[in-house]
């Protein structure tokens, strides 16, 4: 299998944060969401993946290049939008987009125009005038016409409408179409990465909690509602996440549910009144405030 | 064949059952015919905006019901069988009448009870009644 970027115990200093021992790696042709509260440090990862800051241990490759030894190879293909990405507020949206069309060789005049039309942006219009939401658009405009192989977006839905947001997330998922494009996309909210993401990836303080298929995070936690004493010693067992009573009412929370679960809990004097799938969100949640892995 | 399904994140089921349960009604009303192209895995997920392998699961869980048949290479297409439509049919009332018979029992209903209470229901509907007099398919 090959891969659109792989992190081998990569680790990167700040003087008020550090990203430690992050193993991840993404299969061409998939996308990933990275979720993460603010400082969580997933700007410092798509940084390393982007070539823009190095890491201070383990290993980067993007697209079969070694970074940073052969950034430059590796940029070609990556498209990378960040919110602290300056465009020219004086210049049209058509200046910038006849500047990318120079710079890169696979870039789509078509697939541009589509995209203004569907963004509803006006291309002769000075970006100094537009509002954030038409900026971000912009921005995303720019980097998806390019048809990069990798595309790397920092936070492309924070601070938009509920309208723009849509449009951007459906004009991700025109990238699924095409085996060989990949995308990390990073976000605070749960709801944007968890539609079209293949893998979740969530990250704390610096550490990756857990990343894996989205299926796979729904099908092994659960919440659990009983009837019954809170047992003590509960709150140890490897698959309870979280555990908490009022009066005989009991929530559980697990984060390895098996069909055998009601039965232990049943010994323990828990009746299961009730047992539900749990959102990305409550999980990522529970985990992050559980201390362990998700 | 257009690929967009309608998918909802406020559905209580998990997408990958939501493509599941709308390409099997699509099948048993015969808008997608038997031998007829299924839509590419990218290109369903692409026109529905869902994960690649949101479609993948489904499309595992559709050819394992016998909905749908995949050639290697080739993609997958609805299984050609004429009596698919109605065989998901049949199997769907299978677990209509499943949940019924567990109904009747948390009621402690005896079987003659439910039998009666099928024949009224049956009286008083007098469109579904055509079924208990005059015996039609299979």
């Amino acid at each position: 299998m090959s891969f659109a970027f792989s992190l081998n115990g990569v680790a990167k200093r700040y003087p008020h944060f550090e990203l430690q021992d992050i193993t991840l790696a993404l299969p061409e042709g998939q996308v990933m969401g990275l979720v993460g509260v603010n400082g969580a440090g997933k700007t410092t990862l798509l940084r390393l993946i982007t070539g823009i800051a190095a890491a201070d241990a383990g290993e980067v490759r993007v697209l079969g290049h070694r970074l940073p030894a052969e950034q430059v190879a590796a940029k070609r293909e990556i498209g990378f939008a960040s919110e602290d990405m300056r465009l020219y507020r004086t210049q049209t949206l058509r200046w910038h987009m006849d500047l990318m069309q120079q710079i890169y060789p696979a870039w789509s005049e078509d697939y541009a125009r589509e995209l203004a039309k569907r963004f509803d942006l006006r291309t002769d219009q000075a970006l100094g005038g537009c509002s954030h939401g038409q900026r971000v658009k912009a921005l995303l405009l720019l980097c998806l016409a390019r048809r990069p192989r990798l595309l790397l977006l920092d936070e492309p839905t924070t601070g938009l409408d509920p309208v723009a947001r849509i449009e951007v997330l459906e004009a991700l998922a025109d990238v699924l179409r095409d085996a060989g494009r990949s995308v990390l996309f990073s976000s605070h909210n749960t709801h944007d990465v968890e539609q079209l993401a293949d893998t979740i990836t969530f990250l704390h303080k610096g550490r990756l909690v857990a990343s894996a298929d989205r299926n796979e995070f729904i099908d092994r936690w659960r919440r659990i509602v009983c009837q019954g004493a809170l047992p003590s010693g509960l709150s140890a067992w490897p698959e309870i996440a979280s555990a908490r009573a009022n009066g005989s009412l009991v929530e559980i929370k697990a984060r390895a549910w098996n069909e055998s679960l009601p039965a232990r809990l049943a010994a323990e004097g828990l009746q299961v009144q009730r047992t539900d799938a749990m959102g990305l969100e409550d999980i990522f949640i529970t985990a992050v405030r559980s201390g362990g892995a998700a | 064949m257009n690929a967009e399904l309608f998918l909802s994140a406020s559905d209580p089921r998990p997408m990958y059952q939501q493509i599941v349960d709308q390409v099997t009604a699509k099948v048993m009303a015969g808008d997608w015919a038997a031998g007829e192209a299924l839509p590419s895995i990218r290109e369903l997920a692409a026109a529905s905006r869902v994960s690649v392998i949101t479609v993948r699961r489904a499309y595992d869980e559709l050819e394992r019901a016998g909905v749908i048949a995949t050639r290697q290479g080739k993609g997958s297409v609805v299984a050609e069988r004429d009596d698919l439509p109605a065989a998901l049919m049949r199997e769907e009332l299978a677990r209509q009448l499943a949940a019924l018979l567990a109904s009747a029992a948390r009621l402690g209903l005896t079987r003659k009870e439910l039998h009666r209470l099928l024949d009224q229901t049956a009286d008083a509907n007098p469109g579904a009644a055509s079924a208990s007099t005059t015996r039609t398919g299979r």
